[in-house]
Formats: C-alpha cells, sequence, structure tokens
C-alpha cells in the first residue's frame, strides 16, 4: 500500500500515485490530484504523449529511404500521390485519398507488365511514422515467404496521403490477384506508430471494407512484424486458394485460431 | 419548394427545405464532404437570413427524408403533438428563436412544449443560434430521468465512468473504477465499452459490474456497451442487465447499417423493464450519437449532418432513456475538423436534445487526427457545464486506450464542479458523504490509499 502523503492544509500532492492501481491496467490511474486538478508531471506526461501522435500524423512520407532500403532486398519501388494535394486536405477529404492523382495513374498504367500474383502498397495513411518504422522490417520478413511459394511480387507501390482503398485501383492496373496495402494506422497515445496490413482479394475500384482483411497493431510492442508476415502469409495463401477475402475469411481464420488455441 | 430571398443586393435561390437548412448550417467539414454545404460564407448568412422567414407548420408538410422511404420521418410525423405545438405554431424559425430567448419561454412551458416540435425544427432554429444562445436556451430546459438515482436536476451534472481496457481485464477495468469512484464518478453510469462482442465475455463483465453495485451499496446503474441483440441475449440468459445501450443515428438507413430498427430497440427496453431493477425509476435506455454517422453510413439522404443528428434523438426520445449523448469529436476530423467545429456542434447537439426533451450529456472528446487538443475540451467542458449538460465522460487521464481518443477525465469533472458548483445525482452525493469519500460541501477528502473501495480489487 502506498504511503498517503495527504496533508491537512491542502498542500500540493506531487508523490502520490497510487501503484495498488497502477499495476493492474495501463489507463491513466492513481495519478492523484492538486486540487481538484491533474498534477504537473501527468499534464506534461499526457502533452508529450499528444505531442507524438500529432508528429505522427504530420510528418512527411520518406518514400526515397523506403525505396533504397527495400532496394536492399530485392524490391523495386514506384513512388505516386493520392487525389489529396496536401496533407489537410486529406485528413477532411477521405474520398481524395482513396484514388490515384491522374498523372500518376497514367504513369502506373504506362509501366504495367503481364500481371502479377501480389500487388504491394505502402501508404503513409495517419502515420508516415508506423510505415518508416514498420514497413521495411514486415516486408524483409514476408517477400521471402511470397517468393518460396512460388508467388510472384510486383514493385511496391509507395503513395503520398492515401487511405487503404487506393491499393484498389492500384491492384487493378498492375493486374495483381490480390493487393496487400500497408499503411499507418490512427495514431493513440500509447501508440503512434502502428501498421496495419490489408489484403484484398481481386483488386478493382469500388471494393468494400467487407471485402478486406486486416491485421492491425503491428509493431514492437504489438504485433511484431515477423509474426504479422506469417501471419499474412496465411491470409495471402487461403485468400488465392479460395479466390476471395473478406468476412468469409475472416470467420474461417477465427475458426482455425479457435481449434489450435482448443488443440 | 423554391426558397427565395434577396440579400445584399443579390437574389439567393435555394431548391427546398432540405438545401435551405444544409446551406443554412455554420461551416463544419461533413457536410463539404458531403457536397450539401454553402458554397460561401455569404451564401450561409442568406440561407440563415431565409430560414428565419421560414414559418415552423412548414416543417410539419414538407419532409426532408421522404415518408414512404424513412422510418424516422414517420416516427418523428406519426408523434407530433399538434396540442403542445400551439404555443409556437404561428411563429417562424427567427421568431421562435427570440421567443426562446424570452423569460416567457420558462422551464415549465419548454417541458411542456418538447412534445410539439420535430428535430428539424429544433435544427432549424439552433442554425439561427449563435453559442450563447444555445446555452441559454438549453439551460432553461429540465429533462429528469432516474433509474437508481436522478439525473438532470437543476445544480447537477452527473459523469460516466468509462474503464475501458483493451482486452476487457477484469482486474485492470476494476483498477479504473475504483480510481473514478474515488474520484466522486460514477452516478450516470458505471459504463464498459468491451472489446469483445463474445456474450460469455460481455456476461461476465455485467456479473462484474453488478457484483460491485450491490456489495458496496452504489445507487447508480451499469452498462455494457454492446449491440442491443446482445444485451437483449443476455437478458434472456438471466444476466443481470442494467441499462441497455446502442448507437443510434437519424435516418433508418443508417440505423440499417448499425444492425437496429425501431422494433429492435423496442424490443430491447422491453427486456431490460421486465428484470424491474431500477429503483427509483424506469428509464432504462442508454444511447449514443454523433454527427456524421449518417453521411459515414450513406444514409443521409442529402441532409445537413447536424440536421440527421436532431433527428437521432426523435428515435431517443420514444425509448425514455436515461441518458443520452452525443461522442461529439470522435468520428474524426472529415466531419468535424478542429476545436472550433467540434465546440460549435457540442452545443448544437446538447440544445436541441435537451429542447426535444431528451436527457442529453456529452462525450467531449477528439481523435488525435483532428486540429483539437485537451484546451479545446476544456472550453466545450466549461460551455456545457454552463449549459447544464445532464452528464459527462470521465475516464482515466482523459485518455481511452481501449478506443484511441481522448475524452474527459475524472480530474476535469472536479474542476467544472469547483467552478460552477455542479452538484452530483443527490442520491450518489449521499452515498459518497456516507463512504467518507467526500464532505457535506461535496468536496472530495483526502482518504488517502487504504478506503474500502479497494477491496473492489481484490473481489475481481
Amino acid at each position: 500500500m502506498a504511503k498517503d502523503l495527504s496533508s491537512a492544509d491542502g498542500a500540493p500532492l506531487t508523490d502520490n500515485r497510487n501503484t495498488a492501481l497502477t499495476a493492474l491496467t495501463n489507463a491513466r490511474v492513481g495519478l492523484g490530484r492538486v486540487g481538484a486538478s491533474m498534477p504537473t508531471t501527468e499534464v506534461l506526461k499526457f502533452a508529450y504523449a499528444h505531442a507524438r501522435a500529432r508528429d505522427a500524423v504530420h510528418a512527411d512520407f520518406d518514400a526515397e529511404t523506403l525505396a533504397r532500403e527495400l532496394q536492399a532486398i530485392g524490391l523495386g519501388s514506384f513512388s505516386a500521390r493520392s487525389a489529396a494535394p496536401d496533407r489537410m486536405t486529406y485528413l477532411r477529404r477521405p474520398d481524395l485519398g482513396r484514388r490515384l492523382a491522374d498523372d500518376d495513374r497514367e504513369r502506373l498504367a504506362a509501366i504495367r507488365g503481364e500481371g502479377v500474383d501480389i500487388g504491394i502498397v505502402v501508404a503513409d495513411g495517419l502515420s508516415a511514422t508506423a510505415v518508416h518504422v514498420n514497413a521495411v522490417p514486415f516486408l524483409a520478413a514476408l517477400v521471402p515467404l511470397l517468393r518460396g511459394a512460388g508467388l510472384s511480387v510486383g514493385p511496391v507501390t509507395f503513395v503520398h496521403n492515401a487511405r487503404v482503398a487506393v491499393g484498389d485501383e492500384i491492384g487493378a492496373l498492375l493486374q495483381a490477384r490480390l493487393v496487400l496495402v500497408l499503411i499507418g494506422e490512427r495514431p493513440g497515445l500509447s501508440s503512434a506508430d502502428s501498421l496495419g496490413v490489408y489484403l484484398t482479394h481481386g483488386p478493382v475500384t469500388g471494393r468494400s471494407d467487407a471485402e478486406r482483411n486486416c491485421i492491425s497493431n503491428i509493431r514492437e510492442g504489438g504485433l511484431i512484424p515477423p509474426l504479422a508476415a506469417r501471419k499474412a502469409m496465411w491470409l495471402v495463401t487461403e485468400s488465392l486458394r479460395r479466390a476471395l477475402s473478406g468476412v468469409a475469411l475472416k470467420e474461417e481464420e477465427a475458426t482455425l485460431i479457435g481449434t489450435a488455441a482448443e488443440a | 419548394m423554391t426558397y427565395r430571398i434577396i440579400a445584399g443586393g443579390t437574389l439567393w435561390a435555394f431548391a427546398d427545405l432540405k438545401q435551405l437548412m444544409a446551406k443554412a448550417t455554420p461551416l463544419r467539414s461533413g457536410d463539404v464532404l458531403a457536397g450539401v454545404a454553402a458554397s460561401s460564407a455569404e451564401e450561409s448568412v442568406a440561407a440563415r437570413m431565409c430560414l428565419a422567414d421560414v414559418p415552423l407548420k412548414q416543417f410539419l408538410t414538407e419532409a426532408l427524408i421522404p415518408y414512404e422511404a424513412d422510418d424516422v420521418t414517420r416516427l418523428i410525423m406519426d408523434g407530433h403533438d399538434a396540442t403542445a405545438f400551439r404555443p409556437v405554431a404561428h411563429m417562424t424559425v427567427g421568431q421562435f428563436r427570440d421567443w426562446l430567448l424570452t423569460p416567457a419561454a420558462s422551464s415549465a412551458v419548454l417541458s411542456a412544449l418538447a412534445g410539439g416540435l420535430t428535430p428539424e425544427m429544433v435544427a432549424a432554429v439552433s442554425k439561427l443560434m449563435r453559442n450563447q444562445d444555445l446555452i441559454l436556451v438549453a439551460r432553461k430546459c429540465r429533462v429528469v430521468t432516474r433509474f437508481r438515482n436522478t439525473i438532470g436536476l437543476p445544480g447537477t451534472m452527473a459523469v460516466r465512468l468509462q474503464p475501458n481496457h483493451p482486452y476487457d481485464d477484469k482486474r485492470g477495468i476494476a483498477a479504473s473504477i475504483v480510481d473514478g469512484l474515488l474520484y466522486g464518478c460514477g452516478d450516470a453510469v458505471i459504463g464498459i465499452n468491451p472489446a469483445s462482442d463474445n456474450i460469455a465475455v460481455l456476461s461476465d463483465l455485467n456479473h462484474m459490474l453488478d457484483e460491485i453495485v450491490h456489495r458496496y451499496d452504489i445507487p447508480t446503474q451499469t452498462c455494457i456497451l454492446t449491440h442491443v441483440t446482445s444485451s437483449i441475449a443476455m437478458i434472456e440468459q438471466g444476466v443481470p442487465v442494467d441499462l441497455v445501450f446502442q448507437s443510434v443515428a437519424g435516418t433508418q438507413k443508417t440505423n440499417q447499417s448499425f444492425g437496429v430498427t425501431l422494433d429492435v430497440l423496442r424490443e430491447g427496453r422491453d427486456a431490460a423493464l421486465s428484470l424491474k431493477r431500477g429503483t427509483v425509476g424506469e428509464n432504462v435506455m442508454y444511447f449514443e450519437t454523433g454527427q456524421g454517422s449518417a453521411l459515414s453510413a450513406g444514409g443521409h439522404h442529402g441532409v445537413d449532418q447536424q440536421t440527421c443528428e436532431a433527428r437521432a434523438y426523435a428515435v431517443c426520445r420514444a425509448f425514455d432513456p436515461l441518458i443520452v449523448n452525443t461522442v461529439v469529436g470522435f468520428i474524426g476530423p472529415e466531419y468535424l475538423a478542429d476545436g472550433k467545429q467540434i465546440v460549435r456542434a457540442g452545443l448544437e447537439d446538447h440544445f436541441c436534445g435537451k429542447l426535444l426533451g431528451v436527457p442529453m450529456g456529452c462525450d467531449i472528446c477528439y481523435t488525435n487526427h483532428a486540429e483539437a487538443d485537451q484546451d479545446d475540451m476544456d472550453v466545450l467542458l466549461t460551455l456545457l457545464g454552463a449549459a447544464g449538460v445532464s452528464f459527462v465522460i470521465g475516464v482515466p487521464g482523459a485518455d481511452d486506450i481501449m478506443l484511441n481518443y481522448q475524452s474527459t477525465s475524472f480530474h476535469d469533472q472536479l474542476y467544472i464542479r469547483e467552478v460552477l458548483g455542479l452538484k452530483r445525482a443527490p442520491e450518489f452525493e449521499t452515498w459518497l458523504q456516507r463512504m467518507g469519500l467526500t464532505d457535506t460541501a461535496g468536496q472530495l477528502t483526502h482518504h488517502g490509499f487504504n478506503h474500502p473501495l479497494l477491496t473492489i480489487l481484490e473481489a475481481s
């Protein structure tokens, strides 16, 4: 039991974290109070976490560095922009983030080849930080698995100011059997670098979210990239085998995981 | 019917009431996204001038969403109380605003009027109001509801204790509950947003909350904020459910996207009533709403998001809820872009709900990709406190680690009580004093870390 530092004269309480509570949850419990208010240290800790999340939302997407890192693991890439001209427009116009800028669509259409099994899109989404930190470790684990299974992988398409659905248009242009979209998730105060991966079979503009599968919270401290890659490989294999993605695949996944847990 | 007005030497025309309402709405990103916003600041004010001249009666004949196409429109039109409407039946929207601001529109008069107002009338008048008008009129409205305590009495504000946990860990949840109770929170409800939708997990959480409330004889109610059909299933299995929760919206199509119909809501309410768990009243429903949900679900019919939101309150009031709250900044900057838009929307929602007779609270909140921060939340909390908000949310440190957004903290509610002298629900206030957590003035005592409530942790 923590020592009670309260004082009869109402002096500020600065060291009264209630450890009986804080040990049980990551929620901000047992903070103590100064009068009615939050102690200075807690106000500043909160502000720091919020600042980190804000910076992640507004960070510039450094596709050039990522392109060099992917080159090192044998992946070519292509850099594009969504139809959202800048970050502030992107945040308010999800529709623009879901499609490519016109000139990039033409450039991508011009370089497409014979079609590929797997199209890969890396989008900044709501956290470029998440992509900077986690995209390469994830792909470094996944691409050997894909190639080992005899699947062809197209050039990675980087998209600035993009939402998940931009992968439908890109996948269709690449004539990919399925598309994987790696995207920065909405940052929370406790995690500003969480990556999501969305799988869509038969990508074509107009697919609904119910037709996708998602692996979320990919980061050190969450689902670590190598494990996420193995999960993605399972989803890719099953999606191609059954020629579908989305809710139907998700239900089967739940059953398989349930069976594994019982075994 | 076309609406026209000459302003500043220009003839402004609006194709119908729906378009007029949308263009008269103070700017927000969701209406721009939907393509229904005014194309200039001047057009927006011209639309407000034009709307001010529209008779309130017009809303009874010109439906914004067709009667045949939408069960919420039918609920509104069929449930309209013409007798209650009579005192304002001759007014235009502008005259209605002027009257609302006078002493003639007293608390008693406004209570009697509520059934005669439609959400569209209330939304329309709100569009003509400045923030101070929204506060002044809402403050006069009395909406009092009861289950195990009394919410909405003048001079009081309740708090929902929101002890969420990313994977529903019972000890983690218990720690947040104890923390909140020690700060005097929880009179609106102790309500968990579960991560799971598994009935066994939800039932377990319900039993845990029931045990806490009964072991410590706390005059409050609990709720697991899961889909109404899950609550019905639990009630059928004998699980102790106090309040039945559901997110609702202002159009049939949006409610369909939530997987609910008015009939399902009725079943949920009947199921909760059958348990007779309330001790001082029978308000058994808890609803949440929020501007932008209709557009997000593709169910807005070209109606502006604030009017869609007001229509949601017509759904709520049909089921005599204990509490309703707008989760005002949760949906993201594509609907409410920044602190200014969130503050405005919070005041509009509270005003519209109260005028319609709904026990309106607010989750004063934002996400990290909106242009807002805790300072904006302080502004809205202070304004809503002045407006007489029925309840606000209390989350440990304002940081919800399950839903990943920021709301108001246990400390925030203490702040507004101190500044405005707001009391808790009286039954809960008495309990806090009995437990030695507050003094006779309602101030928190220095109880230290060995309060008997900490035994909740051992039981969980």
